[in-house]
């Protein structure tokens, strides 16, 4: 089966683009492509210079590790880790030096100082994403993947969450890639892909 | 090395988070079972080796004995204390006590300063009082005599008594001194004296037979290489008797039971392996979500297998230590209730059985857990974006091979045995798969019932039946640990109850033996004026036999070395018409009333078959210089502990009549008429009297004892099947979780959906009740009839008390370990997916 036919596109450093697209557009599979978590059968992605298919899992690891943010719709903070903790996982992956201090200011940037110390149960789904919209950019990544961000949040959180991330993204010049089917994020992006049936239909 | 470091950090971090939540507690619980029961057997044999070993010595009042006819030379003694070692000297030879007119021939031991170098020597202040532990040897000019030497000259102590050409006063009533040895020979009435008043007698002139000794104690490094360098000197005269040659028999003995328990152990191991490859399944699928969220996040696999690692190796260690402190205690516990059992107190156990509980849990971990926990590191990136994604599956080979293997290993290192160990897996894999299956019949005829029954117990039974699999290893494990308890509790009061009573109403308390032909009346009557019942007389001929067919004993093969002493020793020989109560034929027929054809002789099976010789041999023997020639015309088998007089050799009374021979005889007699024994050898100073009260006595109490330590191990048993029931369950917890939420979503009430998790598991006890109650009755049946031959009747409380146990223990278990399932709000459930 084919999910993804003919894709190809370019994007330039410091942009962001969303990805648009039906339930089974495929929309999801790509993004697993550009962030190497997934390998494709045909074609080349290249990540940052770094052409992915000619990289190990290991070595596409590596990559993510220095370069990579991400932003899922179901958080996916570790449960048995500190919102504090959470946030320093990619730092300390990466070797980052003192990456306690870093977490912590990153997380008073995303205005939770006060919750450094709280597991991810003892949190709302918006402090949820605040904490991993921290971890996303702890690192100072290069580019940043999400994955329907606000699609797990009521509307008026998921806006406060679409506000952060661009601040965010702004302050850090990282390059946004994001999946959505939020209309209100997706027109926020400097350029929107839309995909129907595993093809690229629209480029604006 | 970085990654290696991180790794490390956050597994210990996320363990430490699991242990406050719970996470671990069916792992660590399962593997602390392990570790206590491995442990706390492990200390036990090893101090009940250490205490045999003692004892052993105790035999030889040495570690080290040299026996020789000639005497031996004393510079030895010198070079030995040059080397640290104690020693000491011993004469022992026999030779005629006197007082006033009366004699007696005794066993006189003549011992140095030091005297005995294991063991101890127990006297009393007189006879009938007390006995104590003497403090060294008897002083120059005394003598320790024992009771019989004191009964026959009819003297107590205070007397003065003659021994060669020196006076003796007696000082003290010999009781027990370590190296006398058990059986007829040595049953000759004994003295203790010093070793410095032989010059005074002149006893030993040429041609006395005089057995010299030398003892050595030491550390055994010391006795080891000491008796490596002397022993190239010996000459071939000279016995040398280590600890070994002592305790031999004993030590076998030991060292099966030992086994037995590490078998024991062994059956809770494998509940708790099973156990252990549950949870860790079920924590390592918990982990899958974390493992995608770190590869995405950048982590390499290194770093996953390590952070795993980590968790695995310090589960294990936290597991080891609680399960060793937990078995230590245990054998505290063990060795309280074995006190006594050994004569010395239990020495302080070695630090070996810590290395076996530590490698237990590892051995376990790596067999069971770490196939599910190595699997981690392969779970895809791609999950944090796709749920459904799972790593592959290990191979069976890693699976199934990891398991076998770490079995393998843990029975080899409690047998050391590679053909046991084979053995034992093989039946175990085989032994597994029949249970199993069994557990699987019971489920389906249990699940049957469900069309007949109310909503919350065709849930319930649905369960069962649909966890299939699941539900018949929790029958089988939990009802396998409830099995053995049966055996050991119900079972087992049964059969002892049985035996005992023979014993108690039947068994003789004392032998009389060396009874003159014309003695018996006068015996009889001395009894019988006491009160006592008639004794009846046994004749007992002394005979040497010589050949076998038309071979002389000397030429013949053996079977066995002891087949070769067997048949060479001195005999004592009966004749009888009936058969005792306590023999039964085997092969070929017993003699009929009034046979008055040529000789017949029955032998016991087990010293004919180590002899070699079978029905239809002539066997010629040497009786009193005389020659008789029998035939063998049957094989019996004896049971030695009805404590009857039994032998090996039976005759014809045709064959025996009328050679030179004595009578022995065994009675029973209460404790308070036990002064008739005293008349009696004062009456008939040739006769000896050998009380075996002791040995019945030590004989009842080991059994207790071993039954009782037995028992407890197998508490372990039924604790491992208890974790494996919670394990099964938690590894259902979060789909029953969701099902509740469904069922109380559309309308079911919460104490239905609690009714049908009540009814599932007191099934599910139900069944392993019944599988533990047929189990026993089973084992029962057929130690009654191997072991003890009795004829076991089924215990109806057997069954009653093994459901009733399976259903409230598994029940209440059950709904507690699944309880959490129901009392999730169903909203939390529905929205978490």
């Amino acid at each position: 089966m084919t999910i993804l036919d003919d894709v190809s596109f370019h994007i330039e450093r410091g942009r962001s683009v969303a990805i648009c697209g039906p339930s089974g557009s495929g929309k999801s599979t790509l993004l697993a492509l550009l962030a190497g978590l997934d390998e494709a059968t045909g074609g080349r992605v290249w990540l940052d210079n770094s052409e992915l298919g000619s990289l190990d899992e290991d070595g596409r690891a590596a990559l993510r590790a220095r370069r990579v943010g991400f932003v899922f719709q179901s958080f996916h903070l570790v449960p048995s880790l500190t919102a504090l903790e959470n946030v320093m996982l990619p730092l300390e992956l990466d070797g980052t030096n003192s990456p306690r201090h870093r977490a912590a200011e990153t997380l008073r940037a995303v205005g939770l100082a006060q919750r450094t110390g709280h597991y991810p149960n003892q949190l709302s789904g918006g402090e949820k994403q605040r904490v991993a919209i921290a971890r996303a950019f702890a690192g100072r990544p290069a580019v940043l993947f999400a994955d329907e961000p606000t699609g797990n949040l009521d509307s008026v959180t998921g806006e406060k969450i679409i506000d952060l991330l661009f601040d965010l993204n702004r302050l850090h010049q990282a390059t946004l890639v994001l999946v959505t089917h939020d209309e209100k994020l997706a027109s926020r992006c400097d350029r929107r892909l839309n995909l129907s049936a595993g093809r690229l239909v629209t480029d604006s | 090395m970085k990654t290696f470091r991180r790794g490390i950090g956050f597994g210990l971090r996320a363990l430490l988070r699991d242990f406050r939540a719970g996470e671990l507690a069916v792992l660590s619980a399962a593997l602390i079972i392990a570790v206590a029961s491995v442990t706390a057997i492990g200390f036990l044999t090893d101090r009940i080796g250490q205490a045999v070993a003692l004892q052993a010595a105790e035999v030889l009042a040495a570690d080290l004995r040299l026996s020789s006819p000639q005497p031996l030379d004393p510079a030895r003694l010198a070079q030995a204390r040059k080397r640290g070692l104690s020693t000491a000297t011993l004469l022992s030879f026999p030779s005629v006590v006197f007082s006033g007119e009366d004699s007696v021939l005794a066993a006189i031991n003549a011992v140095s300063d030091g005297y005995p170098l294991r063991g101890e020597v127990r006297i009393a202040p007189g006879l009938l009082a007390d006995p104590h532990v003497a403090a060294g040897v008897p002083p120059r000019g005394e003598l320790w005599l024992d009771t019989a030497v004191l009964a026959r000259l009819g003297i107590d102590v205070g007397a003065q008594v003659e021994l060669g050409a020196a006076m003796f006063r007696v000082s003290a009533v010999l009781t027990y001194r370590p190296d006398q040895t058990p059986g007829f020979a040595s049953l000759a009435p004994a003295l203790i004296m010093n070793i410095d008043d032989i010059p005074d007698t002149g006893l030993l002139g040429e041609g006395s037979r005089v057995s010299h000794a030398q003892l050595f104690a030491g550390t055994r490094n010391e006795i080891a290489s000491f008796a490596v360098d002397i022993e190239p000197q010996l000459p071939a005269s000279v016995r040398l008797l280590d600890r070994g040659d002592a305790g031999r028999e004993l030590t076998d003995a030991i060292s099966r039971a030992g086994r037995f328990l590490a078998l024991a152990s062994l059956v809770s191991l494998l509940l708790a392996a099973v156990a252990i490859a549950m949870s860790a399944r079920r924590y390592a699928e918990r982990r899958l979500d974390t493992a995608a969220l770190m590869k995405s996040l950048g982590a390499p696999q290194r770093f996953v297998v390590t952070s795993s690692l980590t968790q695995i190796i310090v589960i294990g260690m936290v597991a080891s230590l609680l399960g060793t402190v937990l078995g230590l205690a245990a054998e505290r516990a063990l060795s309280v209730l074995l006190a006594g059992l050994l004569r010395n107190d239990l020495p302080v156990p070695s630090l070996k059985p810590l290395a076996l509980g530590f490698g237990t849990a590892l051995i376990l971990l790596a067999g069971f857990a770490l196939p599910s926990v190595l699997r981690l590191s392969t779970t895809p990136p791609l999950r944090v974006l796709r749920r459904d994604l799972s790593p592959p599956p290990p191979g069976a080979l890693m699976t199934y091979g990891a398991a076998m293997a770490a079995l393998g290993l843990l029975i080899y290192w409690s047998v050391r045995d590679i053909k046991l160990v084979l053995i034992i897996v093989g039946g175990t894999v085989l032994t597994g798969a029949v249970l199993f299956l069994v557990g699987r019949l019971l489920i389906v005829v249990l699940a049957r019932g469900r069309s007949r029954v109310g909503v919350a117990w065709r849930y319930g039974l649905a369960n069962i039946a649909r966890r299939g699999s699941d539900s018949a290893v929790q029958v089988v494990a939990f009802g396998l640990g409830l099995m053995v308890l049966l055996v050991l509790t119900l079972v087992r009061n049964d059969l002892l109850a049985g035996w005992r009573a023979t014993l108690d109403t039947q068994a003789p308390n004392h032998f009389l033996i060396n009874i003159q032909p014309d003695e018996r009346d006068s015996v009889r009557d001395t009894l019988v004026a006491e009160g006592l019942p008639a004794p009846e007389f046994v004749p007992l001929v002394r005979a040497r036999m010589t050949r076998v067919g038309n071979d002389t004993v000397g030429e013949r093969n053996y079977r066995s070395d002891r087949g070769r002493r067997l048949a060479g020793r001195g005999a004592n020989l009966t004749y009888a018409e009936k058969l005792s109560a306590s023999n039964r034929i085997l092969a070929g027929e017993w003699w009929p009333r009034d046979y008055n054809g040529p000789p017949l002789v029955s032998v016991e099976i087990d010293a004919a078959r180590e002899m070699s010789i079978g029905i239809g041999d002539l066997l010629t023997f040497d009786i009193a210089g005389m020659e008789l020639a029998a035939t063998l015309s049957s094989l019996r088998e004896v049971k030695w502990d009805s404590f009857q007089p039994n032998f090996f050799m039976v005759f014809s009374p045709n064959a025996l009549q009328d050679y030179p021979k004595t009578f022995i005889a065994s009675l029973r007699v209460p404790d308070d008429k036990r002064g008739a024994l005293l008349k009696l050898v004062r009456a008939h100073p040739s006769v000896s009297v050998i009380d075996i009260e002791a040995v019945l006595d030590q004989v009842r109490q080991v059994i207790d004892k071993a039954a009782l330590a037995v028992q407890s191990v197998f508490l372990f048993t039924l604790a491992a099947g208890l974790v494996v029931l919670f394990a099964a369950v938690q590894s259902t917890l979060n789909e029953r979780r969701y099902e509740s939420a469904l069922l109380r979503t559309f309308g079911a009430r919460r104490s239905t959906v609690f009714a049908g998790l009540a009814a599932e598991f007191v099934a599910l006890g139900l069944a392993a009740g019944i599988f533990a109650a047929f189990g026993a009755s089973v084992v029962g049946g057929l130690a009654a009839r191997q072991l003890f031959d009795l004829n076991y009747q089924l215990d109806p409380m057997l069954w009653l008390f093994g459901t009733l146990t399976g259903v409230v223990v598994v029940g209440i278990s059950g709904v507690l370990a699944a309880r959490g399932a129901v009392n999730t709000p169903p909203i939390r459930t529905l929205r978490a997916g």
